[in-house]
């Protein structure tokens, strides 16, 4: 591994201008695969999941999956593209292992989808509009586990084991047109536009996208030019950055290498790298010059597909409401500022929060609670806060229990802290650990008798009518009873006695 | 029991049904035949003594419980190994594949299969399919019955050949440039490529996709209708399978047999003669139209312009898809491995199983097709050979604007010894100048015997083209002519082939 000094992220961006293309997989989430009926679940036994097609056995012919076509059309709709009125699959020819026919099953210069594209909304509220240049149907490859060697490539392996079991998954790929003008933001819009394709996908319905289970891939190409050039530089193709994070890390390390590079008088080669999630850099992959050749042809063994113009307008007009405008609605109902939103966002508390609302809280209680104690909570444990120990039924529990008087602020955060813990739900913890308000006159009133008796001179004060002055004894109580003293009663106690 | 292997189909089902003769024993004879006479011929690659014997009995049981037979329960037949059958050796004629046992059945098998025809065996072919003589087999070439030193045409020499030494009365081809048909004008033979989409490709091991089409072999017309019927119909595993009620070919060969061609246009394609073309052929060829004449046919002389760039087209195509097709056997899943010893890489593993498990004619169109596809070459080469197919689909057009059916010598000479163009790969790719038009338009083709040629006494096969979904004419017109023939000599030809 070459070791190489980078050029400092803004002395990269003071001379060079980025110019990057994103090229996104995303496993449909179909029950069956794309041109097999075999079953499309994870975790099965290797190699249970297939049959002669997928295995490409000689004579077995594909049939292509109709809600796989469906899908495809979804997607290339939601990202404004336009659908085309006939298109074909082409195969794609190149030898490897895990891949059954040495062709996978994909599209050309035909796409089902092409020329669209996607606002995102960046930190600062900015909307940057990435153009897409198609959205293509193809079949996933199987996978190889390289056994023996010491980085689990292929380099140094004893032996490899095949899995079919994800041969001819469908895959959408989505690649975008050249993003230009990004400037120092292009890693920020390259996260900004995975996370908002991301958003979308799931609203589609269309695959749960997620990305640490290899549901959505990307793949960062970027190239640099010098300020005020046309042309664009050689590009480098980081394959298979599998987080919102990473995307944001390739980018930024890509720039930050190109510039070394080229400010040493250096070309960049036209290569492949792997993305090293331990320290963010990239290493080279394989060389890929343009004399690489797939010896595209359209797919013989398969009939062109013609969306019928009525179909893909029933199929626009049932659109969800796209993440974008679904964001802008929620804002203004909830009555919250730009950057309040953009915190909700990146805390993706979105769901967590509507599910809380749907449970019977208060949105901005609701609010409250995930991004304050709960988005703490997640901060500090790593997890994200969809995958936190409460549900938002729990947390709309506690909400209730506050507004009833049954709890103040400092037990509803016991509480949430104990049903984090594993303790039981609210009602639970409440019960188990006696956690409720106390506000029976009888319990109070010997604790309010020894405040006073303690604290003769702040009595004296509320005797001469400075109510204000209550407040300290008040804390007293509170002190006393643990916190668990209804703060309102005991005040009036005070003043009953004192009056 | 020379009845039984000398019975058509329809006589031998007919005698089943009527509990003249049980299904066993016609299986028997048949395979008691090839045990007597394949040494010589080798039509078939492996016997399924087994199999058919046992889907023999399961027809006698279902007949002696009264169940209702299908009109071909208990018929044998000789399967060309290009289609999967479960459970038994599947090569395709070539060693890549040897010991290759298909954990499934090709749709096409699970027809005969469900029809109750009894499969004997698998039989030879040009490896994947690729030639003209059945010469390019891996396991060694097929004799013609007629003349044991001479070949059985190809692809499908063994399914052809099977049929002409009585045994089997129907066989299974494919025709992907002609590999059914000049087989069958070569020996004597009836073979029919039935239009594409028709017959379901699934478990058909590709050659060329978008032009391999499976297909009846039979000694009559007849009896590869009813065949052709048995294995047609919409296939929902093969997307290229055209979704339609399969035509009432038994009946047109029947109304055919009756000898009234009156209204019947015919068109001589003026370009299928000529140089090349042996003068005994078309003399037979030349008889056969006045025959269609006298049946009542009206006949005229058509011209196809672009039928001259069909075999250089077809050489670009069909190598093209058969390049990207046989990048499967890759010695990974299935079939042959050479050189695993442990030190090597998957690569090289799959290079070194490529290099001996493939023959030279398979590697040469492998290596024609990943240069046509080539990135810089692809519009040259693929892009204008799908150009010129289109022009051919219109000269068949034009043509069947004016013609119920079009007809030509199938193959522009008799069989030819075996070796004599094993060298020229060019004189080999003539014998199917006529046959390739139909396999890039896609239309229906039959080849039916017309006689012998007087120079060498060997078979001449007259070629009948009819419109994609139209093959019911081919039915109509191949009987009429068969009949007349049979009438004039006597006797069917096979009759004056020489015993074995
Ligand atoms: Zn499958």
């Amino acid at each position: 591994m070459s070791v190489i000094d980078l050029v400092p992220y803004d002395e990269a961006l003071a001379a060079y201008d980025p110019v990057m293309g994103l090229e996104v997989h995303v496993e449909l989430g179909t029950a069956t695969k794309m041109f097999c009926g075999c079953s499309t679940e994870l975790g099965a036994e290797p190699n249970s999941q297939t049959c002669p097609t997928c295995l490409g056995l000689p004579g077995a012919l594909p049939v292509v999956n109709e809600i796989g076509v469906e899908s495809a059309v979804k997607i290339g709709l939601a990202l404004n593209c336009e659908i085309a009125e006939w298109c074909r699959f082409a195969r794609k020819n190149y030898f490897y292992p895990d891949m059954p026919k040495n062709f996978q099953t994909s599209q050309y210069d035909e796409p089902i989808a092409f020329n669209g594209y996607l606002d995102v909304t960046l930190e600062d509220g900015e909307v940057f509009r990435v153009q897409i240049e198609r959205a293509h149907m193809e079949e996933d490859t199987g996978k190889s586990s390289h056994i023996g060697g010491a980085t689990g490539r292929i380099h140094g392996a004893s032996h490899s084991l095949l899995d079919y079991n994800r041969a001819g998954i469908p895959l959408i790929e989505i690649v975008t047109k050249p993003i230009e003008g990004a400037g120092s933001r292009a890693p920020e819009v390259a996260k900004a536009y995975v996370a908002e394709l991301r958003e979308v996908i799931k609203a589609l319905g269309v695959s749960e996208a997620r990305m640490d289970k290899g549901q959505m891939r990307c793949d960062v190409n970027l190239s640099l030019r010098p300020h005020g050039r046309e042309e664009f530089g050689t590009r480098s193709e980081t394959k298979n950055v599998n987080s919102l994070r990473s995307v944001e890390r390739a980018a930024r390390f890509e720039i930050q290498r190109h510039a070394a590079v080229l400010n040493e008088g250096g070309s960049i080669v036209q290569e492949t790298r792997h993305f090293h999630e331990e320290d963010g850099s990239t290493t080279a992959g394989r060389i890929k010059d343009n004399a690489e050749d797939y010896r595209y042809f359209p797919e013989p063994d398969l009939v062109p597909v013609a969306p019928p113009r009525e179909w893909v307008e029933e199929l626009r007009a049932a659109l969800p409401e796209m993440p974008r405008v679904r964001r802008e609605r929620l804002q203004g109902e909830w009555g919250i500022s730009d950057l309040e939103m953009q915190s909700v966002l990146n805390a993706g508390a979105i769901e967590p929060i509507l599910e809380t609302i749907a449970a019977g809280a208060p949105a901005d209680q609701a609010r409250k609670w995930w991004m304050g104690e709960l988005a703490r909570h997640a901060n500090e444990s790593g997890a994200e806060l969809g995958a936190l120990p409460i549900t938002p039924a729990q947390v709309a529990r506690v909400s209730e229990l506050v507004a009833a008087g049954s709890l103040n602020d400092k037990l509803a955060r016991q509480v949430i802290e104990a049903v984090l813990a594993g303790e039981g739900g609210p009602d639970e913890v409440v019960a188990g650990r006696g956690l409720a308000v106390v506000s029976d006159d009888s319990a109070l009133g010997a604790a309010v008798d020894e405040a006073i008796a303690a604290n003769p001179d702040v009595a004296a004060k509320i005797r001469d009518g400075k109510v204000a002055a209550a407040g300290a004894l008040v804390g007293a109580v509170m002190k006393a009873t643990r916190g668990q003293a209804d703060a309102a009663r005991v005040k009036e106690l005070i003043l009953e006695r004192l009056a | 029991m020379t009845d039984l292997i000398r019975n058509t189909a329809a006589e031998t089902a007919a005698a089943i049904a009527a509990g003249e003769v049980s299904a066993v024993e016609v299986a028997q004879a048949h395979l008691d035949r090839i045990g007597a006479v394949d040494e010589k011929v080798h039509a078939f690659l492996h016997v399924d003594t087994e199999g058919a014997l046992s889907a023999a009995r399961a027809v006698d049981a279902k007949r002696a419980a009264g169940e209702e037979l299908g009109p071909l329960a208990g018929v044998p037949l000789a399967l060309k190994d290009v289609f999967t059958t479960k459970g038994v050796p599947t090569t395709a004629g070539s060693k890549i594949l040897e010991g290759w046992v298909p954990p499934y059945d090709a749709t096409l098998t699970r027809r005969l299969k469900d029809a109750g025809v009894v499969i004997l065996g698998k039989t030879n072919m040009d490896e994947f399919a690729m030639g003209s003589s059945t010469e390019n087999s891996a396991y060694g070439p097929t004799g013609n019955p007629w003349d044991l030193s001479r070949i059985p045409g190809g692809s499908g020499g063994g399914s052809a050949a099977a049929l002409a030494a009585y045994e089997a009365p129907l066989a299974i081809g494919t025709d992907t440039g002609g590999s059914i048909r000049q087989p069958g004008a070569v020996t004597g033979t009836v073979g029919v490529k039935p239009t594409y989409g028709t017959v379901s490709r699934y478990g058909l091991i590709a050659f060329s996709s978008s032009l391999d089409q499976g297909g009846p072999c039979a000694r009559t017309v007849l009896d590869a209708a009813l065949l052709h019927e048995a294995i047609a119909g919409h296939d929902p595993l093969d997307s290229t399978s055209i979704d339609a009620p399969v035509l009432p070919l038994v009946a047109a060969a029947r109304q055919g047999a009756g000898g009234d061609l009156t209204g019947v246009r015919v068109g001589v394609v003026k370009e299928f003669a000529g140089e090349g073309y042996q003068a005994g052929v078309m003399q037979r060829f030349n008889e056969s139209v006045e025959i269609l004449r006298g049946l009542g046919a009206t006949v005229v002389e058509l011209s196809c312009p672009s039928f001259s760039y069909a075999l250089p087209a077809y050489y670009l195509i069909a190598p093209s898809e058969a390049s990207s097709n046989l990048a499967r056997f890759d010695a990974m899943r299935y079939g042959l491995r050479v050189g695993d010893d442990g030190t090597r890489s998957a690569e090289d593993v799959t290079a070194l199983t490529r290099e001996a498990g493939f023959g030279p004619e398979v590697k040469r169109r492998i290596i024609l097709g990943t240069y046509a596809l080539s990135s810089g070459y692809y519009d040259a080469y693929y892009g204008s050979a799908q150009k010129v197919r289109t022009l051919i689909t219109q000269d068949f057009a034009r043509s069947f604007a004016d013609v119920d059916v079009l007809v030509s010598p199938t193959t522009p000479t008799t069989a030819f010894p075996i070796g004599e163009r094993a060298d020229d790969p060019m004189a080999m790719y003539l014998a199917d100048l006529c046959t390739i038009p139909s396999n890039l338009a896609g239309n229906s083709a039959m080849s039916v015997p017309c006689g012998l040629a007087p120079e060498d006494n060997l078979p001449v096969g007259l070629q009948i083209i009819a419109p994609a979904m139209a093959d019911d004419r081919l039915y109509r017109v191949g009987a009429a002519v068969e009949a007349a023939l049979n009438n004039q000599w006597g006797h069917p030809l096979l009759e004056e082939a020489p015993a074995l």
